[in-house]
């Protein structure tokens, strides 16, 4: 276990550190949600409709955003073929900066989407489902998009192409979660999408960590 | 055989995308398989070539 | 069987008859299935626009069928190191791609008379169709930026196994929500029961795509273990 959690805190440390951590990424949220009324004209009514949706969208790219670097920077420097000869199998590791990435960038933005959300008219009373689906919906982002951060370190695509490969991906959790949140504004059962969406983040920290050691492997090999 | 009616363009059109994405199927891979199979011929060639003088 | 077209050797001389062969089945499969189609009354109530189905339904049919191929040849590359697996699977990417477009604009087509939109996102199955497109499109976006072969091959075949996993959650997420948005699903194309005169027709192309792929294929894979062995011999003839 200390092996893990060493590397925990070299990872938090280099994620917290590096230029600003949470910092950038719940800007980015602010920054994008501030284009929706801008964009669609500030009618309640209309921001209201698609506000769980568009927090959920914005969720998903912010976390896609922040994961660019997440094997990159280990890969470019060494550390990370020292990670993968270490006494911590690769998938562990993998999971250990899946989890860094998480409390540094994810769980930040599933504490700021309320803001965004209540901003383009979600009722306050949403808050609270509103944190725990982004704080799950955030996780099953980070460890689905970890797969196309270690597929791209053999490619020459950049966070285009890794978004690409990943986002049809997402298409579940972002499902889910936004149904869960509009489901309840309009007085619908929440339980199921919350259900499905807790499901989906489980089955993303099993397996996907499995994918990235692979990808690793290839570009290590 | 009937085509019409006023919807005619839209089967029409229908019809017409599939037969185009059919024929660059079918073209492109034919072209491919038989450049590649060029190229092969041409590299084996040389090697016999060269396997001549070792 | 499957491992007998492990050996090069062997699928060559397999494909060599069995591409030409299905090629053949295809065409007549296609042609008699047309003309059955073609010749049917028109719908009661969509009129002539029933006759799309014949070539919509068998595109989208085929272009799950491709993914499903591209999944199972990733598969057989990444487990038991099969040689033409490989090449298999970067063979199924596009015509993958080029079935699920046309499935794609065929449904369009099909739906503004139908519905009055040139899209409906309320159509689960024609909204799985594009989410394939866009795994196809990435599988060969991927593929297309990676130098190495070798490595190529080994992320290719993990996102297309990631996908594969995935495509039913995909599909049954995207049912779901239609189910929450609109309650019973209005869109069912082609209504829920296919009256007979249509059935036929529509089973007869729904097969001649299938073994049109099938052909297709084979001629495209045969392509790239022939492309790849080239690599091989220029390889050694640089040094």
């Amino acid at each position: 276990m200390s092996g893990l959690g060493v590397l925990l805190r070299r990872e938090l440390s280099l994620t917290w550190g590096a230029g600003g951590g949470p910092l950038l990424s719940v800007g980015f949220l602010i920054a994008a949600t501030v284009l929706f009324p801008l964009s669609l004209g500030s009618a309640a009514q209309i921001l209201g409709a698609v506000a769980a949706g568009l927090v959920w969208v914005l969720l998903a790219l912010a976390s896609l955003l922040s994961l660019e670097r997440l094997f990159a920077r280990d890969f470019e420097d060494g550390a990370l073929d020292i990670i993968a000869l270490g006494p911590l199998p690769l998938e562990a590791s993998c999971a250990v900066k899946c989890l860094a990435a998480w409390l540094t960038n994810g769980a930040p933005l599933a504490l700021a989407s309320p803001l965004a959300a209540v901003a383009l008219g979600e009722p306050v009373g949403a808050v609270p489902l509103i944190v725990l689906t982004a704080a799950l919906g955030s996780l099953a982002f980070v460890f689905v998009g970890g797969i196309g951060a270690a597929l791209s370190l053999v490619s020459r695509g950049g966070a285009l192409l890794q978004t690409l490969i990943v986002l049809p991906l997402l298409i579940p959790p972002v499902i889910f979660g936004a149904a869960a949140v509009f489901a309840w504004t309009h007085g619908l059962a929440w339980t199921p999408g919350l259900a499905l969406l807790a499901a989906y983040a489980l089955a993303a920290i099993g397996l996907g960590p499995i994918a990235m050691a692979g990808a690793c492997r290839n570009a290590l090999g | 055989m009937s085509f019409g009616g006023k919807y005619a363009p839209f089967v029409i059109g229908a019809y017409a995308i599939s037969a185009v994405m059919f024929l660059w199927m079918v073209i492109d891979t034919l072209l491919r398989a038989r450049s590649a199979r060029k190229t092969l011929e041409a590299l084996e060639a040389e090697r016999r070539g060269a396997g001549d003088a070792p | 069987m499957i491992s007998g077209f492990a050996n090069p050797h062997r699928f060559m001389s397999f494909s060599r008859w069995a591409a030409p062969t299905l090629a053949l089945i295809a065409a007549a499969l296609l042609a008699l299935g047309l003309w059955l189609g073609l010749s049917a009354p028109p719908d009661y109530q969509q009129g002539e626009t029933v006759r799309i189905m014949f070539v919509h339904v068998p595109a989208a049919w085929t272009a799950m069928l491709a993914y499903l191929c591209l999944g199972g040849a990733s598969f057989a590359s990444l487990v038991f190191r099969h040689a033409v697996a490989d090449a298999a699977a970067s063979a199924a990417a596009p015509l993958g791609a080029a079935f699920t477009a046309a499935a794609l604009i065929t449904g369009s087509l099909w739906g503004k008379p139908m519905w009055g939109t040139w899209w409906a996102w309320g159509d689960s199955r024609l909204v799985s169709v594009l989410v394939l497109f866009l795994l196809f499109v990435g599988y060969i976006a991927l593929r297309a930026s990676i130098e190495d072969e070798g490595k190529a091959a080994r992320a290719a075949e993990i996102l297309a196994l990631v996908g594969l996993i995935n495509l039913p959650v995909i599909k049954f997420s995207v049912d779901w929500w239609n189910t929450l948005h609109q309650g019973e699903s209005i869109f069912r194309a082609g209504g829920p029961l296919i009256a007979p005169v249509y059935l036929i027709p529509l089973m007869l192309t729904g097969a001649g795509y299938s073994a049109a792929f099938a052909a297709l294929w084979l001629t495209r894979t045969r392509m790239e273990v022939r492309r790849r062995r080239s690599l091989g011999l220029a390889l050694r003839a640089a040094r």
